[in-house]
C-alpha cells in the first residue's frame, strides 16, 4: 500500500470522517496564526540578538510594555473565541448520539464488546457476527454499545469518531458509509491481554448485497442462544468472523442488565433502555 | 502575611501548615461525598437510605459531637488563661464524649452489617460506609492524637510547644465536626426525607 | 503465614529472570562498594539522616535518574517489540508481559520520575530564592523523600516479587477490578502509589508553608522569582488534586480487598466516577510538572539574554490562571464516554482557554530575547527546545481540546505522541536546562558545555525521530497499546523509525553521562565561584557549593532580582554572620517510611500480621518523634563568620 493512502484518517468513507477531517483542518489552520510567529520569532530573536552580534539594540533594562502584553493576551483570546464557536456548533453537530440527518431510516447494530472480541447484533435482520460488520453505503448506522467485559471502544477511523463501550451501560454511535469498501475497526480503549486482536473488517457493501448477506446467514447459521452466548463470552483472543440466527432478540438488553440488577430479580425489560446520556457528569460539583 | 520576618522561627507556620492540610483533608472528603451523591441510589435491589436510617440515632450522635468540640473550645479558653487543670479535665471531657461518638457509630455499623446491609451489599452502602468510616476514622486518629497532646501537657504544663499541640489538635477536632454536619445533613437528614 | 506469596511468585521467565539478577547482583555490588571504601558513616550522617534541603533535594533526583533508567528500559522494550511485532511474528514479549511493561512506564515515568524531579529542583533552589534557611518543616521533608523512596522501592519490588499491573499506568476500572485482574499487579499499583503520594502530599503542604512564612525581610510575593510563583502554582495543586487520589486509589482498593462497589460492573459500582476522579488529580497533575518547569525557563532566559525577564506581571497571572484553570478541564480526558455534546463543548473550550495563559508566557520569553544579548549556553539551548517542541505539541492538544476532532485522535497514538511532546519538552528538557544552571551553585563547579550540547542534539533529534512517527501513526488509526498489529496497514516501517529515534535519545544520555564524568574530572578546572553566569536571583549571592545554612545573614530584600540590583549598585555590604538554629539530623523519616514499605508489601500479598505489626511501628516511631524534646541546635555567630569565610576563601 502506499504510504499516504495508509493514512487512513485523510481519506474518509463517510460523513461524519469527512467533517471530523475538515474540522481537525479549521483548527490546525486556525492555531497556525500564532504558532507560525512564535517559531519565526523564536529563530529571529535567537539570531539577531546573538551575544556576538554588538550591533543590535541592546536594552537590558526594559521589561513591560502594556500594549505589547495586550497584544499577546488579545490575539490568542480571539482565536480561542473563533475556535470556541467552532467547538460548540462542531461538538453539538458531530454528537455520537445524534441521528443522521436523512429521510432514511437507520440500521440498528447492537454492539457488545467481549473479551477479547466484538459481537454484533443485527436486531430487525434477526442475525449476529463476530468480529465481522457489514453495512449497506448510504444508510446511517446506529450503533447501540454496550460490553461484557472492561471497557472498550469501537472505532473506524474511515466512518467516523470512536464511543465507549462499557458494561452495564447503553452509549450510541451514529455513522454512515457513503462509498463502498473494506474498513479497518477496532478497539481503542485498552481493554487487557487479547485487546490487540479485537480489529475486524467492516465491509460497507450497496443495500442488495447486504441484504443478500443477513438472508443468507439467517438461513443457514447456528443459533445465538443464552447459553451460546455465554461461551462465546468466555475470554478467547483473535476469534475468526463468526455467524449467528439471532435466537433471543432481547440478548443485548439482557447483556447490559445482568449488570444494572441482580441476577435474576427483572431479567426480562423487552423495552429498549433509554440512552444514558448523561446531562451533568459526576463528580462536577467539585 | 505579606511580610514576615525569617529570621525567627516564628510560630505562623505550623498554624499555616495545618490549615493546608485541612483544606486537602476536605478535599478528600469531597471526593467522598461526590461519591456518594452519584451512587447514593444505586441500590442494586439491596435497602436504600430511607429504610436504613435512623434519624434520632444520628442526631444523638451530633449532639454528643457538637459538644464535645464545645468542651475542646473551653478547653483551649483555659489554656490561654494558663490553667493547666481546666485545660486537662475539659480536654478529658472532650475526648470522652469523642470516644463515646465512635462506639454510637461502631454500633450503627456492626447493627447493619447484622441485617445484611453491610459495605459490599451494593455501590450505595460502600459509599456509605467510606464516607461515614472515613470520618470516624479521622475521630479515632483524633482521639489518639489528643491523648498525646494531653500526655505532653500532664508532663510538661502549658507552654509554646503544648499550646501548639492542643491548638492544631482542637483545629482537628472543630474541622471534624464541620465535617460531620455535612454527613449528618446530606446522608441522614436527605436520606430520611 | 504468609498470605498469598509463595515461591512461584518469584518465577516470571527468563527475560524477568534476568533483570532479577541484575537488580539483586546490582544492589549487592553498590553495597559491597560502599562498605570497601568505608562510606557508611560518611552516607548516612551527610545524606541519609539528613534535614538539610539541597541533600534532601539531591536525594530526590540520584532516586530519579536511577527510576528514569527503569522507565527508560520500558520504552526500549515498547519501542523494541512494536517495531518487531507485526503479522505473523508475535515478537519477543507475551501481550501480558507488554502490557506490564507500558503500565509500569506509565505509572513510573509520571510517580517516580517527573514528580521527585519537581520536588528535587524546588528543595534545591525554592529556600534559596527566597532567602530561607531551609523549608518550613525540615523533618517533614525528609518523611516526603523516604515516603516516595519507599514506593518507587515497591514498585521495583514488583520486579522480583510477584508481578506489576497490566492495566495501563491509570488502571481503568473494571479491568482493575478483582473480576479482571486478579493477581497482585494492581495491588503493587495501588499502595506504591498511596505510599508515594503521602509523601507528595506532605511536600505540597511543606512548600506553600515555606513560600508564604518562611520568606525573606523584603521578600513581598511579587519580588519573588517566577520559579518561587510556579513552585507555588504547582505546590497549591499537589494540595489539592492529590487527596482526590488517595481517596480513588482507596475506593479502588476497597472494592478489591473487600468486595465492595464503587467501580464495579454490577453490584451498582459506577466505572466512570472512577474515570472522572482519577482526571480530577490527573489534569492539575499535568500542570504540576509543568509550571516548576516554566519556571526554569523564566530563570534561564533572562540570564542568558543578559536582559530583564520581560512581563513579570503577565507571568504571575498567567501562572495563576493556569493553576485555577487546571481544575476545570478534566473531562477532556474522556471526550468519547457519553457525556452530552454540551458538556463536552464546555470542558474542550476551558481546554483551550488554558493555552491563552501558556502562550503568554511564550511570548514573554520571546520579549525577553527582544533586544538582548543571547549567549547559547547548554541551559538557553534547552530553552529554544523546548519553545520549539512544546509549541507543536500545545497545537496537538488544542486539536485534541476540540471534541469532535477527539473523537478521531483519542487514544490513537497521536495522543501518546502529544503528551510525550508536552512531558519531555517540558519537564525534561526543563530539568535538564535546570541542572545544568544550578549544578555549579550546588556542587562548586560548572558541567562541561561541549558534553551538555551533543546531549542536547541527541535529544532534540531523538526525540522528533520517536515521536513524529507516532503523530503520523495516528492518523493511520494506530491506536495504543497493541502489542501486536496485522502487516497490511502500513504501520511497521513508521514503528521501526520511532525505535531508532530511541537509540538516538539513549546516544543523548550517554553523552550526559560523559559529561557529568568529564566535569567531575576536571572540577578544579572548572570552578564556579559564587555567581559563574552573571545572574539575578539571591541563591548566587552565596558561596558555590551552598553552605548547609544557606545564608550567614538573612538577606534584606530590596526589589525583583535583588542580586542583580545589588551588584549593579557596587559591592554589596557585609553584613555580620548571627546565630543559626538548624534542624538536628534524624533516621525516623527513613524508619517511618520503612514502616510504609513494610506495610505495602503486607497488603499487596495479604500477610495481615506484617501490616499490623509494620502499622504499630509507624505509631510508635510517630510518638517518639513527639517526645523527643529537642529538634534543633543552634550555630554561634562566630562559626557561621568562620565557615563563610572559609567558604568564601576556598570554593570546592
Amino acid at each position: 500500500m502506499h504510504f499516504l493512502d495508509s493514512l487512513v484518517m485523510l481519506h474518509p468513507r463517510g460523513m461524519i470522517a469527512l467533517s471530523e477531517r475538515s474540522l481537525m483542518l479549521h483548527t490546525i489552520e486556525l492555531m497556525l496564526i500564532v504558532a507560525v510567529p512564535v517559531y519565526i520569532l523564536i529563530f529571529f530573536f535567537a539570531w539577531k540578538y546573538r551575544a556576538g552580534n554588538t550591533s543590535s539594540q541592546y536594552t537590558p533594562e526594559w521589561e513591560h510594555s502594556k500594549m505589547d502584553e495586550l497584544v499577546w493576551w488579545a490575539i490568542p483570546l480571539e482565536i480561542i473565541l473563533v475556535l470556541a464557536a467552532l467547538t460548540w456548533t462542531s461538538t453539538h453537530a458531530l454528537d455520537p448520539y445524534k441521528p443522521i440527518d436523512t429521510s432514511i431510516p437507520p440500521l440498528t447494530v447492537q454492539v457488545v464488546a467481549l473479551d477479547w472480541k466484538w459481537l454484533f447484533i443485527y436486531p430487525a435482520q434477526g442475525i449476529a457476527s463476530v468480529n465481522y460488520l457489514a453495512i449497506p453505503v448510504g444508510q446511517p448506522v446506529r450503533f447501540e454499545l454496550t460490553a461484557d467485559a472492561p471497557m472498550n471502544a469501537l472505532w473506524i477511523p474511515q466512518l467516523g469518531g470512536q464511543e465507549m463501550a462499557m458494561p452495564g451501560m447503553d452509549n450510541r454511535l451514529n455513522l454512515e458509509a457513503s462509498a463502498p469498501g473494506t474498513f479497518v475497526g477496532m478497539s481503542s480503549n485498552f481493554s487487557g491481554d487479547g485487546f490487540s486482536g479485537m480489529q475486524f473488517p467492516v465491509h460497507a457493501v450497496s443495500q442488495s448485497d447486504f441484504d443478500a448477506w443477513a438472508a443468507g446467514i439467517a438461513s443457514s447459521s447456528a443459533p445465538l442462544t443464552m447459553d451460546t452466548y455465554m461461551t462465546l463470552a468466555k475470554p478467547s483472543e483473535n476469534v475468526p468472523a463468526a455467524f449467528y440466527i439471532l435466537a433471543d432478540p432481547n440478548l443485548y438488553t439482557e447483556v447490559m442488565m445482568q449488570y444494572m440488577m441482580p441476577q435474576g430479580s427483572s431479567s426480562s425489560t423487552p423495552a429498549a433502555m433509554p440512552g444514558m446520556q448523561m446531562d451533568a457528569m459526576p463528580g462536577m460539583s467539585m | 502575611m505579606m511580610t514576615t520576618n525569617a529570621a525567627h522561627r516564628t510560630d505562623s507556620a505550623p498554624v499555616f501548615g495545618f490549615w493546608l492540610y485541612l483544606m486537602s483533608d476536605c478535599l478528600l472528603f469531597a471526593a467522598l461525598f461526590a461519591t456518594y451523591a452519584v451512587l447514593r441510589t444505586n441500590t442494586f435491589g439491596g435497602p436504600d437510605a430511607d429504610a436504613l436510617f435512623n434519624l434520632p440515632y444520628a442526631l444523638v450522635e451530633t449532639l454528643i459531637l457538637l459538644t464535645s468540640s464545645f468542651v475542646a473550645g473551653l478547653g483551649m479558653v483555659a489554656a490561654s488563661r494558663g490553667s493547666k487543670t481546666g485545660t486537662l479535665s475539659a480536654f478529658i471531657i472532650a475526648l470522652l464524649l469523642g470516644l463515646a461518638f465512635l462506639g454510637l457509630e461502631v454500633h450503627e455499623f456492626a447493627g447493619l452489617i447484622a441485617a445484611g446491609a453491610g459495605p459490599s451489599r451494593s455501590a450505595f452502602l460502600s459509599s456509605y460506609f467510606a464516607l461515614v468510616g472515613t470520618h470516624g476514622l479521622h475521630v479515632a486518629l483524633g482521639s489518639f492524637w489528643m491523648i498525646l497532646a494531653l500526655v505532653h501537657t500532664a508532663k510538661s504544663g502549658l507552654h509554646q510547644d503544648t499550646m501548639r499541640r492542643l491548638t492544631l489538635v482542637s483545629m482537628f477536632w472543630h474541622f471534624l465536626d464541620i465535617i460531620w454536619i455535612f454527613i449528618f445533613t446530606f446522608v441522614y437528614i436527605f436520606g430520611s426525607i | 503465614m504468609f498470605g498469598e506469596l509463595t515461591f512461584a511468585a518469584f518465577n516470571q521467565g527468563p527475560i524477568v529472570l534476568g533483570v532479577q539478577i541484575f537488580i539483586v547482583f546490582g544492589a549487592a555490588a553498590v553495597l559491597s562498594l560502599i562498605t570497601y571504601l568505608r562510606r557508611w558513616q560518611w552516607l548516612w550522617k551527610e545524606w541519609l539522616t539528613s534535614l538539610d534541603a539541597k541533600k534532601i533535594g539531591i536525594m530526590y533526583l540520584v532516586v530519579a535518574v536511577v527510576m528514569l533508567l527503569r522507565g527508560f528500559s520500558d520504552a526500549v522494550m515498547l519501542r523494541a517489540q512494536q517495531a518487531l511485532s507485526v503479522g505473523s511474528s508475535t515478537g519477543y514479549l507475551t501481550a501480558n508481559h507488554f502490557d506490564q511493561v507500558f503500565t509500569a512506564h506509565g505509572t513510573i515515568m509520571i510517580f517516580f520520575v517527573a514528580m521527585p524531579i519537581i520536588f528535587g529542583l524546588i528543595n534545591l533552589v525554592l529556600p534559596l530564592q527566597l532567602g530561607a534557611r531551609d523549608v518550613a518543616f525540615p523533618f517533614l521533608n525528609s518523611l516526603s523523600f523516604w515516603l516516595y523512596a519507599a514506593g518507587a522501592a515497591l514498585i521495583m519490588l514488583s520486579l522480583v516479587v510477584g508481578e506489576f499491573a497490566a492495566t495501563g499506568w491509570l488502571a481503568y476500572p473494571p479491568l482493575s477490578e478483582l473480576q479482571y485482574s486478579p493477581g497482585v499487579g494492581v495491588d503493587y499499583w495501588i499502595w506504591a502509589l498511596q505510599i508515594s503520594g503521602a509523601g507528595s502530599l506532605i511536600a505540597g503542604i511543606n512548600f506553600v508553608a515555606t513560600i508564604i512564612t518562611k520568606r525573606a525581610p523584603g521578600m513581598t510575593l511579587m519580588r519573588m522569582p517566577i520559579f518561587a510563583w510556579t513552585a507555588l502554582g504547582s505546590m497549591t495543586l499537589v494540595v489539592f488534586a492529590f487527596p482526590v487520589l488517595t481517596a480513588t486509589l482507596a475506593m479502588l482498593a476497597l472494592d478489591r480487598y473487600l468486595g465492595m462497589h464503587f467501580f464495579t460492573a454490577g453490584g451498582g459500582g459506577n466505572m466512570m466516577m472512577y474515570v472522572n476522579l482519577i482526571w480530577t488529580w490527573g489534569h492539575p497533575e499535568v500542570y504540576i510538572l509543568a509550571l516548576p518547569a516554566f519556571g526554569v525557563f523564566s530563570e534561564v532566559v533572562p540570564v542568558f539574554a543578559q536582559k530583564r525577564l520581560f512581563g513579570y506581571t503577565s507571568m504571575v497571572a498567567a501562572t495563576i490562571s493556569i493553576t485555577l484553570l487546571s481544575f476545570v478541564v478534566w473531562l477532556h480526558h474522556f471526550f468519547t464516554m457519553g457525556a452530552t455534546p454540551d458538556v463536552n463543548a464546555f470542558f474542550g473550550i476551558m481546554t483551550m482557554v488554558i493555552a491563552i495563559p501558556t502562550g503568554v508566557k511564550i511570548f514573554n520569553w520571546l520579549f525577553t530575547m527582544f533586544r538582548g544579548r543571547i549567549i547559547f549556553a547548554t541551559p538557553m539551548l534547552w530553552f529554544l527546545g523546548f519553545v520549539s517542541l512544546f509549541t507543536m505539541g500545545g497545537m496537538a492538544g488544542v486539536l485534541m481540546a476540540v471534541p469532535g476532532a477527539d473523537f478521531q485522535l483519542h487514544n490513537s497514538l497521536f495522543l501518546v505522541a502529544h503528551f510525550h511532546t508536552m512531558i519531555i519538552s517540558g519537564v525534561l528538557f526543563g530539568f535538564f536546562a535546570a541542572v545544568t544552571y544550578w549544578f555549579p551553585k550546588i556542587f562548586g563547579f560548572t558541567l562541561d558545555e561541549t558534553w551538555g550540547k551533543r546531549a542536547f542534539w541527541c535529544w532534540t533529534v531523538g526525540f522528533m525521530t520517536a515521536f513524529m512517527p507516532l503523530y503520523i501513526l495516528g492518523f493511520m488509526g494506530a491506536t495504543r497499546r497493541l502489542d501486536h498489529y496485522p502487516a497490511g496497514l502500513g504501520w511497521q516501517p513508521l514503528f521501526i523509525v520511532a525505535a531508532m529515534g530511541v537509540v538516538i535519545i539513549a546516544l543523548g544520555g550517554l553523552c550526559q553521562a560523559i559529561q557529568i564524568y568529564v566535569s567531575v574530572r576536571d572540577r578544579k578546572q572548572r570552578v564556579a565561584g559564587p555567581d559563574p553566569w552573571n545572574a539575578r536571583t539571591l541563591e548566587w549571592s552565596v558561596p558555590s557549593p551552598v553552605p548547609f545554612y544557606n545564608f550567614a545573614h538573612t538577606p534584606q530584600v530590596e526589589g525583583r532580582d535583588d542580586f542583580w540590583l545589588k551588584k549593579k549598585r557596587g559591592a554589596p555590604p557585609e553584613l555580620p554572620a548571627e546565630d543559626i538554629e538548624l534542624p538536628r539530623n534524624t533516621s525516623l523519616g527513613m524508619f517511618m517510611a520503612g514502616a510504609a514499605f513494610v506495610a505495602g508489601f503486607g497488603l499487596v500479598w495479604h500477610i495481615w500480621w506484617l501490616v499490623a505489626f509494620a502499622l504499630v511501628g509507624f505509631f510508635v516511631l510517630l510518638v517518639a518523634r513527639s517526645f523527643a524534646d529537642v529538634h534543633e541546635e543552634l550555630l554561634p555567630a562566630a562559626e557561621v563568620a568562620r565557615l563563610e569565610a572559609a567558604a568564601r576563601a576556598q570554593p570546592i
